[in-house]
């Protein structure tokens, strides 16, 4: 079964040639890429380069357009993930894929447990070995425990323990560390260090630099679906490296036009809102902000510092868990649900499109009106020619990209479905437009129409509250800059304040605490 | 042309022909088959499922199911035909009170939305699966049913009532009427009002919908209740034409239900389906069932032969979304 252990720095698996289109995207372009025994190759790129669909491809989650995988020189083509496993490639995902309501071990061992001679589970084994593998790997978590229980942290190295146990060839770490505590972080480029001198090959994606050169060989990365760089990474600089990933500089996307801000659209005071599952007392503690019309007011956080859930609160989705005060236009208001606020005037484009965002069977005509129906009735009924002419204007504004307003939502870019959302508010006529992740997973010439119409939106009157991880995009955008750190504001920042070091040093939790 | 006209129309057209070709070859086997007797036949048979197929339309577009459907037909019709017969004593004095034939009517109706209004309270406040809620309701009305009744038929309902299971109008039998009727309706409340496209989002997606502002909870209660009227209306409906209340009606029919949406191309993951394919649905179950019945095929047949047309139903749609998708 276990074949010797490969010579370092022998090709282990290959990519050849791939492509792989997604309706109205062109996700891969014509991809290689080789991954050697012993070696961790970084696998960087800008959100939407590719990089999570080319690492679904070889854990065989769906197969390519074009090219082909080599595994240890053999062409492979993988079914389903179960192939891609029993041929000894492992991958940690992003998102997890642990079950909640089975134990540690459970889900350790979870497809291949140990069984008695009758057939049934060995309980006994099954306990043993996922004690010794979690000792091993220096992880303090009780086999028996509920994976639901343990925090996120630990269900993540909980994961890649998994990986690890399967004796995989090659090891894909999607992001891996996002929610490591710093020893946690250490321990798992212990595990790593382990695995090269076991003759593992891996790939690492990241986009934190920092982490790599403790642990990284080489490094390829991934834009808009191509290769456009290989390399090692002792021979790279930082900046080369950004440079290869951005292409352009973020801040060229936009001209961002100044203009004085008008009066005040809207104003909280003291917002708080308790905890739902996160183990925390507050998701948002204690946050004021004011805006202004026709102004862009970015908030920046890490993940965890309760970006979405502020937005959320003042889009009165969780009117029960939630404290404080809040103006619109001077008038106090307490929205008890989304409609309360929509009546006021606000609007909100959900981070993940697909899951809050869109009604995926619905056309695209249905999606853009729902927000608004009251302006597509004749008679009491909903008109298609009413509905047409009411929400036209909007798809013609933010040149949406359209076979027939009649065609599925499902079936647009990304770029092209952000457009669909924001046509839905606009169609509301909101004064208050809330952006959670405006660009998220879209390519890079949707992004810059966003960025456009986000300044035009600004000069038109509106109040823009715009929320990002990417830090260039937040800076390009935003009049000020909030700082959200573990839910309170750390900072605020003016656009001539505002720079990337400034910013992520006040969000980041440790040097805070620091300096406080 | 966009891609899902094509493709909805070509799933339309799919059961249009697997109902031709079932006619056809009916039509062939048994002489029968192909008679004006027997196309009222089926109609009227068929009236009482698409009544309960179109709540259960609604029910399933929201992403929900109801199981108690056929229970609620019991209790409805148990309702009126007991108010019609018996009238109803005021507690605590000997005065009886004489119920109308509408009044009958109006009460079986509003016991169908009242369960159905439960059944949306239970699933929206309370937070229950609707499997779990409706099949609560499912029970409770069963046994309502059977308190009312004392477990025996409630016959001998009167002309009046009876015209509305039996009674025809321009040659067509009332039933058939409703049941057009009906299906118009919902029709245009599907396709034509907010509240259809609220109900299409919900389904669809009811975290998008619920940020979009729409009110989940007013929608999903509508719903039920609406689902709770129609089997009111069916349940009226089977009384008036046995001139009989059985406490055993509707046993199943919440089966024969589903699988009607089922087979009409709705899905059961919500948000996608048609009153307009419900209504092929039954047709298709309906000329089964009495052609089935004209070929001498024994009853355990039949349930075999049904239970395979739903899962090659269900699977040719599966394939089909999965073309689509890829």
């Amino acid at each position: 079964m276990s074949p010797s252990a490969p010579v370092e720095g022998e090709v282990v698996i290959a990519a050849v040639g791939i492509g792989k289109s997604f309706p109205g995207t062109r996700a891969l372009d014509g991809v290689n890429l080789t991954v050697r025994a012993g070696r961790l190759l970084a696998l960087l790129g800008e959100n939407g380069a590719g990089k999570s669909t080319l690492m679904n491809i070889l854990a065989g989650v769906f197969p390519p357009d074009e090219g082909t995988i080599q595994l240890e020189g053999r062409d492979v083509r993988f079914a389903n993930p179960q192939e891609a496993q029993s041929a000894g490639i492992g991958i940690v995902f992003q998102e997890l894929s642990l079950i909640p309501y089975l134990t540690v071990a459970e889900n350790l061992f979870l497809g291949r447990e140990p069984l008695t001679a009758a057939g049934l589970i060995d309980t006994r084994r099954l306990l043993a070995d996922s004690t010794a593998l979690l000792r091993r790997l220096d992880l303090a978590v009780e086999p028996t425990a509920l994976v639901a229980d343990l925090r996120i942290g630990q269900q993540q190295l909980v994961e890649i323990a998994r990986a690890i146990s399967a004796q995989a060839r090659v090891l894909i770490l999607d992001e891996p560390t996002s929610s490591l505590s710093g020893h946690e972080v250490e321990v798992l480029h212990g595990l790593i260090g382990d695995l090269k001198r076991r003759g593992v090959a891996l790939i690492y994606i990241t986009h934190k630099f920092e982490e790599l050169a403790a642990i990284c060989e080489d490094v390829a990365i991934l834009r808009d679906g191509r290769l456009v760089g290989e390399a090692l990474f002792r021979d790279l600089t930082r900046e080369a490296m950004v440079r290869l990933m951005a292409g352009r500089e973020t801040k060229e996307l936009l001209q961002k036009t100044p203009h004085p801000p008008g009066e005040e659209l809207l104003r909280a005071t003291g917002l708080s809102l308790t905890g739902g599952d996160v183990g925390r007392r507050f998701l948002v503690e204690n946050v004021s902000l004011s805006l202004r019309r026709g102004e862009v007011l970015g908030v920046f956080g890490l993940v965890g510092a309760g970006r979405t859930e502020l937005l959320e609160a003042l889009f009165g989705l969780h009117a029960e868990r939630m404290t404080g005060e809040l103006l619109i236009e001077g008038r106090p208001e307490r929205f008890r649900s989304p409609a309360d606020a929509i009546a006021a005037g606000l609007a909100l484009a959900p981070e993940d499109r697909k899951r809050d965002g869109l009604v995926l069977p619905m056309s695209v005509a249905a999606n853009a009106s729902l927000a608004s129906l009251q302006h597509t009735l004749r008679a009491g009924f909903v008109s298609e020619s009413r509905e047409a002419e009411h929400i036209q204007p909007y798809i013609d504004r933010f040149r949406i990209k359209l076979a027939s307003i009649a065609q599925s939502v499902v079936d647009l870019s990304g770029g092209n479905q952000q457009k669909v959302i924001l046509a839905k508010w606009l169609a509301t006529a909101p004064k208050i437009l809330l952006l959670d992740e405006p660009t998220r997973g879209i390519d890079v010439n949707a992004k810059r129409e966003i960025y456009a119409f986000i300044d035009e939106l600004a000069r038109a009157g509106l109040g823009l509250i715009v929320v990002s991880s990417e830090l260039p995009e937040v800076l390009a955008l935003s009049d000020r800059v909030l700082v959200l750190r573990e839910g309170r504001l750390s900072a605020e920042f003016s656009r001539a304040e505002a720079t990337p070091e400034r910013v992520l040093h006040a969000a980041l939790p440790d040097q805070g605490r620091l300096a406080s | 042309m966009s891609e899902t006209k094509a493709t909805a129309f070509f799933a339309r057209f799919r059961s249009l022909l697997a109902l031709a070709l079932m006619v056809l070859a009916l039509s062939l086997l048994s002489d029968r088959f192909l008679t004006a007797d027997n196309g009222w036949n089926i109609l009227r048979q068929i009236s009482v499922n698409l009544c309960l197929s179109i709540g259960m339309t609604l029910v399933i577009l929201s992403g929900g199911i109801d199981l108690s459907v056929g229970a609620i037909l019991a209790l409805s019709g148990a309702l009126a035909a007991g108010l019609l017969k018996t009238g109803i004593e005021i507690p605590g004095t000997d005065i009886l009170l004489q119920v109308t034939p509408s009044g009958a009517i109006l009460n079986g109706l509003a016991a169908g939305a009242a369960a159905g209004w439960i059944n949306g309270f239970a699933i929206t406040r309370f937070k229950l699966p609707p499997f779990v809620a409706t099949l609560g309701m499912f029970s409770i009305a069963r046994g309502l049913t059977m308190l009312w009744t004392g477990g025996f038929p409630i016959t001998g309902l009167g002309d009046a009532f009876g015209r509305l299971g039996t009674g025809a109008f321009l040659g067509m039998p009332t039933p058939v009427w409703i049941m057009l009727a009906l299906t118009g309706v919902f029709i245009v409340v599907t396709k034509r009002t907010r509240f259809g496209r609220h109900l299409y989002a919900v389904g669809g997606n009811v975290r998008a919908a619920r940020l979009t502002g729409l009110n989940v909870s007013r929608i999903t209660i509508a719903v039920y209740s609406l689902a709770g009227a129609l089997a009111g209306v069916a349940g009226l409906i089977v009384t008036a034409r046995l001139d009989s209340a059985q406490p055993n009606a509707g046993l199943g029919y919440e089966l024969d239900s589903i699988a009607a949406v089922v087979i009409g191309g709705t899905s059961l993951s919500g948000g996608r389906g048609s009153v307009a394919g419900t209504v092929l649905g039954c047709l298709i179950i309906g000329v089964l069932n009495n052609g089935l019945f004209l070929l001498n095929v024994s009853p355990f047949w039949q349930q075999v032969i049904k239970g395979v047309v739903i899962l090659l139903a269900v699977a040719l749609d599966k394939a089909n979304a999965r073309n689509r998708d890829s």
